[in-house]
């Protein structure tokens, strides 16, 4: 079984903040991460691959530094990575993003299952996923929690929903974004890590993909963004002293005056 | 790439460089990058990081960066797209509450372009459902009854609305940011080559008439404002309770358009079942009142004291990611960046620190409380009330002051 695995390279949202005073963000020493839902994408390409045989390979589009998370998904048991970059490339919405991945997964031809996150947790769109299957017109499962059967060209999963989950059957090739539910991803093992240090990460641009130079980046992408600032501060909260009892009852109160109780 | 720095204009003071979430700009001296000016030693270097998002724009107080939108090549006339639409979901027979809640904004939008509001349903047996949704404000609702749409199938959602999208020419399309509405938007945008805006807070028309998406980035540390002025038309997902429901009004006129799915779809997906999650007896997105335990309720135990809280006021449990992992309560109640996303009218959390992943999952309740031991835990910079103290000591007189005050 052959699986492509979509990743992206995105800071670690916890350190990005917005310094109240100055109205800037603070950036301080921010890492770059492997999207945490694309860590369960890799492990479940690299699981098919080590259950049925076959390759698992991941590709990343961003800037030449995405290489790492590239290294990185090597060492946790991927064959062969290959990174999109281009500077026409940048400023990529979700749908020249959905058609710069599909235009790659095509070279790379023979697959049998894309596999990407649920959401990236800087866009948090999950939109990329679905995209991707529309450009190549493929079958797609959203949310997937767990594949239980692979066969005849076929494949069954569970698909998490608000009240609870759909059992669906897929035809091959298609394309399966998954939740963390559905697996436990593993650490770098030593052989690994080496081999991502060697291994050589294929570079491709827009011509090596044959894109048509409107339908990515900036030209290719219908949304702007306008503005970006800082989310309404919330007025300081209030801190109730005093013993126990007169606390929970002004908070009651409090509750009762609000109308929420 | 679009962007550049105006060379004469930049001073080098470094204010775009602290407002890029993106890490793209850097301040250089000039003389090693070879663009000497008689006034200024440093200069702001983009590197190709940069997702063209705009932050440096505003904040750079000279003028001196610049995004130059290139024209797209075919030009498509915005004129001939009217109408507001709202694509309608159901949950167990029931229309879905982020319906109404879409209604009520779609409306809203829909009178401020003098427009028609429109709402697409897709299910089987729906003829008791559709005059709900001209009373909660539709003009026209578009309805697809057909048995083979009893289950949810991505692909037959997909071909219907699109082709219906085609020949309609809506200018706007607002789904919830459901399962559903998350799995069919992109490739219903796809389809249509136009923008999507995922997870909107806010929905406006500005003065061109355009649709302005507002929407938290990076785990809502950042809004940003979103715009499509190119192509029709403009999609947008909204999360359930961001906006108000809109309320039914029984004298309210409607047309009803009966749709059939089109012809020659070809499936290659299949819907096998529906399995309920029992454990999960009440939905944390729909609940009101959500009082969740974290790492300070110390184990499986301390959960019935959770529970007791939200017995009393009629809500939901949840969980912190540290309570999940502790396996002393199951992942279907955990509330964060890695669970559930969710905004009720009460939030209560109890012996939870407020780690960011927690914060970004939560902090659109309506009112926060917090109940901690520790009084530097970071749950409090979001809390409307505090309380220091022990959780086990402070939650049953709390259980007797509600009843107390439900009782008056």
């Amino acid at each position: 079984m052959d699986v492509i695995v979509c990743i992206k390279q995105v800071p670690a949202t916890t350190q990005v903040k917005i310094n109240p005073v100055t109205n800037t963000l603070i950036r301080e020493g921010v890492e770059s991460i492997i999207n945490p839902f694309d860590l369960y994408a890799i492990e479940e390409g690299v699981r098919l691959k080590e259950k049925f045989g076959g390759k698992a390979t991941v590709i990343s589009m961003g800037p030449p530094q995405a290489e790492a998370a590239l290294r990185e998904a090597i060492s946790l048991g991927v064959d062969e990575a290959i990174l999109l970059s281009d500077r026409n490339f940048g400023g990529s919405d979700t749908l020249a993003t959905s058609y710069t991945l599909a235009r790659a997964i095509k070279r790379i031809g023979e697959f049998d299952l894309v596999i990407c996150g649920k959401q990236a947790i800087d866009g948090d769109t999950a939109q990329v996923g679905p995209g991707i299957a529309e450009e190549l017109k493929l079958p797609c499962v959203t949310y997937v929690k767990k594949i239980s059967e692979v066969k005849d060209g076929k494949m069954v999963v569970e698909r998490m929903m608000e009240t609870g989950w759909q059992i669906v059957e897929m035809e091959l090739p298609g394309i399966i974004t998954v939740v963390k539910e559905i697996n436990e991803p593993r650490l770098p093992s030593l052989r690994g890590k080496m081999r991502a240090r060697k291994a050589e990460i294929l570079i491709w641009n827009a011509s090596d993909l044959a894109c048509e130079m409107d339908r990515i980046g900036q030209p290719g992408s219908p949304t702007v963004v306008k503005r970006i600032f800082a989310p309404p501060q919330k007025p300081a909260g209030k801190i109730l002293q005093g013993d126990i009892d007169a606390v929970s009852q002004e908070l009651a109160d409090e509750l009762k005056r609000l109308g929420i109780i | 790439m679009g962007i550049k720095v105006i060379d004469e204009k930049c001073s080098g003071c470094g204010l775009c460089e602290k407002s890029c979430p993106f890490g793209a700009i850097s301040i250089k001296s000039r003389e090693e990058v070879g663009k000497p000016h008689p006034k200024f030693k440093r200069i702001a270097v983009i590197s190709e990081v940069c997702n063209l998002c705009g932050a440096c724009v505003s904040a750079c107080p000279f003028g001196a960066i610049v995004i130059e939108v290139e024209k797209k090549k075919e030009e498509i006339d915005l004129s001939q797209y009217k109408g507001v639409w709202v694509v309608a979901e159901m949950e167990e027979r029931r229309i879905h509450g982020v319906t109404f809640e879409l209604l009520n904004k779609g409306r809203e939008l829909a009178d401020k372009r003098s427009t028609y509001l429109g709402c697409v349903i897709l299910g089987e047996n729906l003829k008791e459902k559709v005059p709900e949704l001209i009373e909660r404000g539709a003009d026209r609702v578009y309805v697809f009854d057909d048995p083979q749409l009893k289950n949810f199938v991505d692909t037959l959602w997909v071909e219907a609305i699109s082709a219906l999208a085609q020949r309609e020419k809506p200018e706007i399309i607002l789904l919830g940011a459901t399962t559903i509405g998350r799995a069919i938007a992109s490739r219903i945008s796809g389809r249509l080559r136009t923008g999507l805006t995922a997870d909107c807070t806010g929905l406006d028309i500005d003065q061109q008439g355009h649709l302005v998406q507002r929407r938290p980035a990076f785990g809502g540390n950042i809004m940003a404002e979103i715009l499509c002025t190119e192509r029709r038309p403009q999609m947008a997902t909204v999360r359930h309770k961001v906006f108000k429901p809109a309320l039914p009004d029984k004298d309210r006129k409607g047309e009803i358009i009966e749709e059939k799915l089109p012809d020659g779809i070809k499936l290659k997906t299949g819907f096998i079942d529906f399995v309920k999650d029992l454990t999960q007896t009440v939905n944390l997105a729909d609940a009101d009142i959500i009082v969740t335990g974290g790492r300070g309720v110390g184990g499986p135990d301390g959960f019935k004291v959770i529970e007791e809280l939200a017995r009393a006021l009629g809500g939901a449990v949840g969980a912190s990611r540290a309570a999940v992992d502790a396996g002393w309560i199951p992942y279907s109640h955990q509330v964060g960046q890695t669970g559930r996303t969710v905004c009720p009218k009460l939030y209560i959390a109890c012996g939870v620190s407020g780690a960011i992943q927690h914060l970004v999952g939560m902090q659109a309740s309506d009112v926060i409380v917090a109940i901690n031991k520790d009084p530097h835990a970071p749950i409090f910079k979001v809390a409307t009330f505090g309380i220091v103290a022990d959780l086990f000591e402070v939650i049953p007189h709390l259980i007797k002051a509600i009843q107390k005050v439900r009782g008056q």
